[in-house]
Formats: structure tokens, sequence, C-alpha cells
């Protein structure tokens, strides 16, 4: 086995502690593993952000706003130097297979977070034609497909994401860049790579409970 | 001789793209114009991968490893395409992207009469090797090893050479892995051939069209040509990565004509061109001098108990320090070689301290540590050169391809593994390169000697001796 970042090769070592576990897949070897930053601690309620008020600063500043149309996201790493080389990779470059590293993680805190949510429906983050012919894939899409409840893509993209050239002022008074054509009376979690500003995903939820959704909250790998 | 303006245009596209192996969003053509193009075959597809018995190739980067070459789901054609990961930092080879190449006439590149605008003389030895190596490029040779020892001037060396091929109105790449090699030499070759147009290829350049008759490149950046160059000149073929990445050696080779000739160039061969050398398959031009005519510094070896507990723990060696009070010329500047960016980090602070109680150095901006991934490498190495910094510890990155001209040279822990044999023989090289200043001491710190350090002492002892120094 080989390490899907630096291609060194992975030797797995059996001890007394992993002797009766069934032998784990490992993706990244024991030194770029280390290289990847999971939030832990004390974090923001309603955004994960790493924190110590209980709502962080932005989430304070999202509830002055008019109607707050997602009830939480849920993230799992930090958007440290090496996760930013990663994401670049896997998204930029069109390396899908990267999102095997997250894999095992993204599932399992899936299951603890999200587990008892029945009836609910994942919703991927789209992207444009554009951005979808030249990389051949949606990274949201390939999240969702991990995970072990129904995924459906209700939303199309109609602008062209150049979402992190604008100020954040631009993003939030900018108008809505998705279109839904079918309602759905479930609750619903959106699916996408990264928690920025929470622009993009609160645009997306709007939507979707303007189209019948009672509940959207949304998952994220990373909150930036 | 006068071309029509459209044929002048077409000339000008085949320099563009004939001599590549491109992607489609490489090739700025619109949807209609390429199709247009590919119809009348001006450009011609390539398969992305080849299938050689049961192992498929990627065919820009020739890599086989089959756990680089996995699958992704395409939303464009809703099939499962193969893609090459070892590549793709130079944009995704896939079964759903074709690779192109260039099928019209090959461009005509200008006859120079006297394109040297050098005014500098070679030695006796330089001119030897120069004589040689130009005479295998004339004579369309298929390859020549160019062996000179660290500071023999290797540069210059290769003015006679590069200037026989612009007259012959040939192409020509100088390749290296390094690309703050490249960024080094891109003056020096520009002022010694100044009216012709010369480019600079490497990771993050501003000009990457790679259209000119002399190129300088990565030859990581070789990835994106075939069959381009008359003449290409590798220089540091023994340097990380090109060692020890066949995708760099596969790029290289497929970057010269079929008729062209290559240049390898080195002053520490590795094993498998030393065993082609005695073999006699591999023509070769030994220069066993340096430019100034005296020889190589011979490191001294300093066996220390403990040490690396000692450098662990942030503790100088005594040896080490005596040392530094003790130099033979205390002008000269000090360069002091660890294996680790830990290290260096770690022990910039304590030696700092050390050499202003002992009034080596005035002030603490005067001793620096950097390494691979130093924001600030450029500039310290710069301020290193106009002597602002006077004592810096540095990893491996600065073991060759810089040149400074009267150092001190220590090796801490030259037992750890990175310093292998041809790393210490170029760490030794960098002492004594100015014929103001020919020699200078290397020393290295070791807790038990190892065969590296044995063999570099002994190579650098041969080389001399086949120099005329006894
Ligand atoms: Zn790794
Ligand atoms: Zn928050
Ligand atoms: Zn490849």
């Amino acid at each position: 086995m080989y390490c899907l970042w630096c291609d060194q090769e992975i030797i797995s070592s059996v001890n007394w502690g992993n002797l009766m576990l069934p032998p784990r897949s490992l993706t990244l070897c024991e030194e770029c593993e280390g290289k990847l930053e999971r939030i832990t601690g004390s974090r923001c309620e309603k955004c994960s952000r790493k924190s110590a008020e209980q709502i962080c600063s932005d989430c304070q500043w999202w509830s002055t706003q008019k109607r707050e149309v997602l009830a939480k996201n849920h993230s799992i790493y930090v958007y440290n130097a090496f996760m930013k080389e990663i994401i670049a990779k896997w998204k930029y470059r069109g390396d899908y297979v990267l999102k095997k590293v997250f894999e095992e993680a993204f599932l399992e805190a899936f299951r603890k977070e999200f587990g008892k949510y029945k009836d609910t429906v994942l919703v991927p983050i789209p992207l444009s034609d554009a951005r979808l012919a030249e990389r051949g894939f949606n990274q949201a899409e390939a999240l969702a497909r991990q995970l072990p409840i129904q995924s459906k893509n209700l939303l199309t993209r109609t602008d062209s994401e150049k979402q992190s050239k604008k100020s954040r002022k631009q993003r939030i008074a900018g108008k809505n860049p998705f279109i839904m054509t079918e309602t759905l009376n479930k609750p619903a979690i959106l699916v996408d790579d990264i928690y920025t500003t929470g622009t993009t995903l609160r645009h997306a939820a709007e939507l979707l409970r303007q189209n019948g959704c009672p509940k959207v909250s949304s998952y994220t790998l990373i909150r930036g | 001789m006068i071309v029509p303006q459209h044929r002048q245009k077409e000339m000008d596209l085949a320099k563009l793209f004939a001599g590549k192996l491109l992607l489609r969003h490489e090739i700025p053509l619109s949807e209609a114009h390429f199709s247009q193009a590919l119809k009348q075959e001006i450009f011609r597809t390539v398969s992305p991968f080849s299938k050689k018995h049961f192992t498929l190739q990627c065919n820009r980067c020739g890599n086989t490893a089959k756990h680089l070459l996995p699958r992704y789901p395409c939303s464009r054609c809703g099939k499962a395409h193969r893609y090459c990961r070892k590549c793709i930092a130079m944009g995704r080879v896939s079964t759903c992207s074709m690779l192109y190449e260039w099928a019209d006439q090959t461009p005509h590149w200008p006859i120079y009469v006297n394109p040297c605008s050098w005014k500098g003389t070679l030695t006796d030895a330089q001119q030897h090797a120069a004589d040689r190596i130009a005479t295998a490029i004339q004579a369309e040779e298929k390859e020549l090893l160019s062996w000179a020892v660290c500071g023999a001037g290797k540069t210059e060396m290769l003015f006679p050479a590069i200037t026989i091929a612009l007259q012959q109105g040939k192409r020509i790449c100088l390749a290296t892995p390094r690309a703050d090699v490249v960024r080094e030499l891109k003056p020096r070759i520009q002022q010694a051939f100044e009216e012709v147009t010369v480019q600079a290829l490497y990771g993050g350049s501003n000009d990457k069209t790679g259209s000119a008759q002399l190129i300088l490149s990565t030859t990581h950046q070789l990835l994106r040509f075939k069959q381009a160059f008359h003449v290409m000149i590798i220089d540091e073929v023994d340097a990380f990565p090109y060692h020890a990445d066949p995708s760099l050696s596969f790029a290289t080779k497929r970057a010269v004509k079929p008729s062209g000739t290559t240049i390898y160039l080195t002053a520490t061969p590795r094993k498998q061109q030393l065993k082609r050398l005695r073999k006699n398959n591999l023509p070769h031009i030994f220069v066993p001098r340096r430019f100034h005519g005296y020889p190589l510094p011979v490191p001294k070896t300093k066996q220390v108990i403990n040490l690396k507990r000692q450098l662990k723990s942030k503790q100088l060696p005594k040896a080490f320090l005596k040392w530094l009070l003790t130099r033979e010329k205390t002008q000269r500047q000090i360069l002091i070689f660890v294996p680790t960016i830990n290290l260096a980090d770690h022990l910039q602070k304590p030696l700092t301290n050390f050499l202003l109680e002992n009034n080596v150095i005035q002030t603490k901006q005067q001793a620096s540590a950097v390494h691979a991934s130093d924001a600030e490498r450029e500039e310290k190495v710069k301020a290193y050169r106009n002597r602002e910094l006077f004592v810096l510890v540095t990893t491996t990155i600065l073991e060759r391809g810089v040149t400074f001209p009267s150092v001190d040279v220590v090796i801490l822990d030259a037992g750890h593994q990175v310093f292998d044999q041809a790393a210490i023989v170029q760490i030794a090289g960098r002492a004594g390169r100015s014929p103001d200043d020919p020699h200078g001491e290397v020393l290295l710190f070791h807790d038990g000697k190892t065969d590296a350090m044995v063999e570099a002492a002994a190579s650098i002892r041969d080389m001399n001796r086949r120099g005329g120094f006894v």
C-alpha cells in the first residue's frame, strides 16, 4: 500500500492494540496523517468553528440577519496549509482518489452527528456546467456518495463560482446562484467540501426551505 | 528572405506547437479552429495510454505503477476513466482527454553566424572539454558525459558547443532538475548569447510558451515536449529528483529528436553512470581541474561521541566550537550543513549566541538558518552571497548549484543517510571556489565513519590525482 499523498510505501504494523481489529486500510502514511488537523475541543455549536464561545461571532452576526435558514453545520477538519494542498489537488487538479483520505472519518462523524435522522435527504452543492466539464466530477457529490443515506441532486448552479474573488459583503448581498425545479418535503442535509463564510450553503438552504423542506442542516469536510 | 504574411503566421505556430505533447486546454485555439486544425492534420491525436504486454503506461510521463493509474467516474460521459496521478500536477491525462501533437511541417530555426557574445577565455582544461562537447554536437553523436569537478567552470565550457549548434540552426535545451539552478542560469546564458531568444521554463515561471530556440528548463517541464530538440544538455544528472524519478529521464529522452545529441553534465556521477563509463559504452570527457588551477579541498573527519544526542538537545559539540575559534582564515564565511530542517532551526539560536559571545560575529543578524520550505530562502542566500550574513546553517538544499567565493564548510552529523557520497563531494566542492582564496576547510563531524564519508574522500583524492596533483 502506498500513501495517497507522498507515495511512500506504508507498512502497517500489527501490535497488541490492533491485533483483534479488522485490518484498517490506511490511505496516508503516519507522517502525512499527522499533518491533518481535526477540529477538537470546544467549538461553535452552530457552525463547528473552533471557538471558546458557545456561538461564535460569525454565527451571532448571522442571527441578526433576516430569517436564519440553516439549522446547523458540522465539519471535521481545520483548513490548515496541508489541507489546502490536498483540496487543491483533489478539486482543482481533479485527483479523484484523494477522496479516500477522508472516507472513513467522513462516514464515522456522520453516523455520530446525523445518525438519528431518519428519512433525511442529502443534497450535494452543485458545480456549474463549465466547472464540471473541466474537472469531470463534483467533489460534493463524491463526498455525499460515501454516506449511507440517499443523495439527490436537487440544485442547479447558474453562476460561475467566482466566489473567492468577491468580498464577504458582495457574496452575501449577491443573488442566489442556485435554482431548484423540484420540491422536497423532507429534512435535508447539504453536503460540501468546505464551509467558508456560510453564504453559499445559506443560499442553497433558503431555496430548499422555499420549496417545502422543513429543516436544512449542512455537513462539510472542513470549517474554513 | 521574404515570407508571405500567412506563411509567417504558420511558421510562428509551428515554433509554438511543434515538438510538444499537449492537453487540449494547453492549446489556445477555439473549438471551431481546433477541429478544423485536426481535420487538416495540422494537429494529430496521441492516445493518452499505451499497453505493453499487460501493463498500462501513461504516454506523457511513462508511469506504469498501477496504483498511480486509478479511475474516476466521469460526469461528462458517465464512464469510469483511467487517469495518471503521477503527472497530474501538469494537468490530468485521462482516457477522456487525448494528447495532441503538431503534425504540420517542422519549424526552421534561424542560423546564426556569430551568436556568442561572451568575451572571456577558457583555461586549457576547459577548452579541451569544450572542444569535445562541440564535436559531439557537430557530428551528431548520440550522447556524451562531461564529468567536471566542482568549480571546473562547466557553464562556460558549454558556450562553444551552444555556438556551434546555433550556427547549424539547431534547437537547444539546457535542462536541470532544480528550478533555482534554472533561475540562476538564465541571466548568464542570455548575456552570453545576447541576440538569441532564451526562455526559462520552471514551475512558476511567467513565460511557459516554450517557443524559443534556446530553452532553459527544469527536467520536469520537459513532460510537455516530444522530439523538440537537436541538442539536449542535462546539468546535474545525478541530482535529486532526476536520478530518483524515472518519469524525468523518460521525458528528457523523449524531448530529444531521434537524431539529436544528449550531453550529460555531472561532478559526481552515480554508480550506474560509472558502470557505463567502465564498460566503455558511454563516451565521456573528464575535467579534473578547477578553473583556477588548484586542487579540490579534501574533507577532514572528526569523531564526536554522542553527537546525535548532543545535537538533539541543542548542544553544540566542543570540538566544533573549538574549531570555530581557531580557523586558518577568520575572514572566510562559514557554511554549516545539517541533516534535517528541525536541526537547522534548533541549532540557529545556540550557535548565534556562541558566535556573538566570542566576537566571531558582531550582530545576531549575521547568522541564520535556511531550508527548502523557508519562505525567505532566496533572500537569505542572496544576503549570504553579499556577505551580509556571515554564518549560514543549511540543509542539503545548498549542496550544489550555488557558488560562494570564500567559505569554510562543516557537516554536523555527516554520518546521516542524507549525506551520501555524492552529497559529501558536492558539499566539499563549495569550498575554495575563488582564485583569490582557492582553499577552504571542509570538516565532517560524525559519531562513526560511514562508507559514504570514506568513499567521498577517496574519490576527491582520486580526482586530484587525475588533475596532476600529488
Ligand atoms: Zn505520506
Ligand atoms: Zn459559528
Ligand atoms: Zn502520467
